[in-house]
């Protein structure tokens, strides 16, 4: 075994080649090839570790050992992906995505009910027809259309709006605060600026729900719990950027996958049984969480793949090559809509993190792809695949838009 | 096989659910395993090998029995 501690930490590789933009940066796979923790050299002066490999990813956000607390970690990209309270501050309350055992458990508890497999599969009829709905418009504005405004955002955006009981004509104002919360261009100002807007607007929605609660997530945690405004305020971000920006992301960039993957395409076309295993391998294959997160500090000496990691240093999972791994996947690189392992992807995290919404996310995904390819059989990019803009720096990869055209029947 | 689940590590990702549906199931509640058949016969057991794997907060153990 080579002694890692001697060799030069490596930034964190955030580059991909213009010309694969499904693949992850070049030097992020160079490194998985090599080994499953790289020494990672951080702005702030900090090493700690980039985890490339699979199983060491998995050991890592499994063990409570290693803490979510954002006052405990470094971030290894120049702009911090902005929390409430500051990235390194402890987490404002309610914020759960940074709080370990058991405090996490206390919010997360609050919530897993209204996610359950049940419950979602319930929702299936009307996230069909929010979907259908916005196909018809689609059809009827007639192409060239904008998959991204068209199609993507609009979907996940109302499904969490309903669910939630946020107005959904507010979306143009939410859609936009999150952009720059997520967009690395926007400084670490603006970033926090766009956060305390959309904590403003939630906590005005939670007071007036306080006073007239209504029939959706928000009104029933108001009345059913003990929470305080400014909890019930930072899950409600939680869930409404959760809950609009991942799910947007993947479903234009999966769309603009299998568009430039015409053979698994025509499968997927062909044999509906292929959705459920297309959807994961779609997100294996594109894991659009794809900087600095999720990561982790150290709150003791472990060792994992054979490296020890030291109390205090932070680990930043490396998930587009951690879902590549060729230790856990075969012909990790091509996009196969048939895997059968696909699901034991990492793309919704692993350990008590684990996506929340994962449920919701994969039957909006099931619903709208198959719903989208269905209405458009000769569905095609409107410009050269070169052309379309990626989200490179962005913390949720995927493209800013999609412009596609049809023929009309 | 045997089948054990911890209430108190599940965080109700819903994992088990999809993968060994005659074997688990989650609370109404608030959506922590339920354990619907704890000596699942042979042809489940590799869903429920599957659901080890997959559940995040290693909630779900199996012991083989000879």
């Amino acid at each position: 075994m080579r002694d890692q501690n001697l060799e030069t930490p490596t930034t964190l590789p955030i580059r991909r080649d213009p010309a694969c933009p499904f693949d992850p940066p070049p030097e992020l796979t160079r490194l998985g090839e090599s080994q499953p923790l790289t020494r990672l050299a951080f702005p702030d002066g900090h090493v700690g570790w980039l985890v490339t490999g699979y199983d060491a990813a998995r050991a890592v956000l499994s063990d409570p050992r290693f803490t979510a607390r954002p006052e405990l970690k470094h971030s290894p990209l120049p702009r911090p992906n902005v929390r409430p309270g500051g990235h390194d501050k402890p987490p404002a309350p309610g914020w759960f995505a940074g709080m370990d055992r058991p405090e996490h458990t206390r919010y997360r508890r609050l919530l897993t009910g209204q996610f359950t497999v049940r419950r979602m599969k319930a929702l299936e009829p009307h996230i069909a027809r929010i979907t259908a709905d916005q196909l018809d418009a689609m059809a009827a504005a007639g192409p060239p259309a904008d998959l991204v405004q068209a199609f993507a955002l609009p979907i996940p955006s109302l499904v969490i709006c309903e669910l939630l009981g946020v107005p959904y004509g507010d979306h143009a104002f939410f859609e936009e605060q999150t952009t720059v919360v997520v967009n690395m261009d926007s400084t670490e100002a603006q970033a926090m600026t766009a956060t305390g807007n959309l904590s403003g607007y939630l906590n005005d929605l939670v007071r007036q729900k306080r006073a007239r609660p209504t029939d959706d997530l928000l009104s029933s945690l108001i009345t059913e719990s003990d929470l305080t405004d400014e909890e019930l305020t930072n899950i409600a971000l939680l869930l409404l950027v959760a809950g609009h920006e991942t799910t947007a992301n993947m479903l234009a960039l999966g769309a603009f996958a299998l568009l430039q993957h015409p053979h698994q395409l025509a499968a997927f076309r062909a044999d509906t049984a292929l959705t459920e295993t297309a959807v994961e391998e779609l997100m294996r294959y594109l894991t659009i969480v794809h900087l600095a997160t999720p990561n982790r500090a150290a709150s003791a000496d472990v060792e994992v793949g054979g490296q020890i990691i030291r109390k205090g240093e932070t680990v930043v999972m490396g998930l587009p090559a951690v879902n590549r791994d060729p230790g856990q996947f075969a012909d990790p690189d091509a996009l196969r809509l048939d895997r059968t392992d696909a699901r034991h992807h990492l793309a919704f995290g692993h350990g008590v993190h684990q996506c929340l919404g994962q449920q919701l996310a994969r039957i909006e995904m099931r619903i709208a792809y198959r719903a989208l390819f269905d209405r458009f059989p000769t569905l095609c990019l409107a410009v050269p695949a070169a052309e379309i803009p990626m989200r490179e720096a962005s913390f949720v990869y995927g493209v800013w838009q999609l412009p596609v055209t049809w023929e009309q029947a | 096989m045997r089948v054990i689940v911890d209430e108190d590590r599940c965080v109700a990702s819903g994992q088990c659910v999809m993968t060994a549906a005659d074997v688990f199931d989650q609370r109404e509640e608030d959506g922590i395993v339920v354990l619907l058949d704890p000596k699942p016969h042979r042809g489940l057991h590799d869903e429920v090998h599957n659901a080890v794997m997959l559940c995040p907060a290693g909630a779900i153990r199996v012991q083989e029995e000879s």
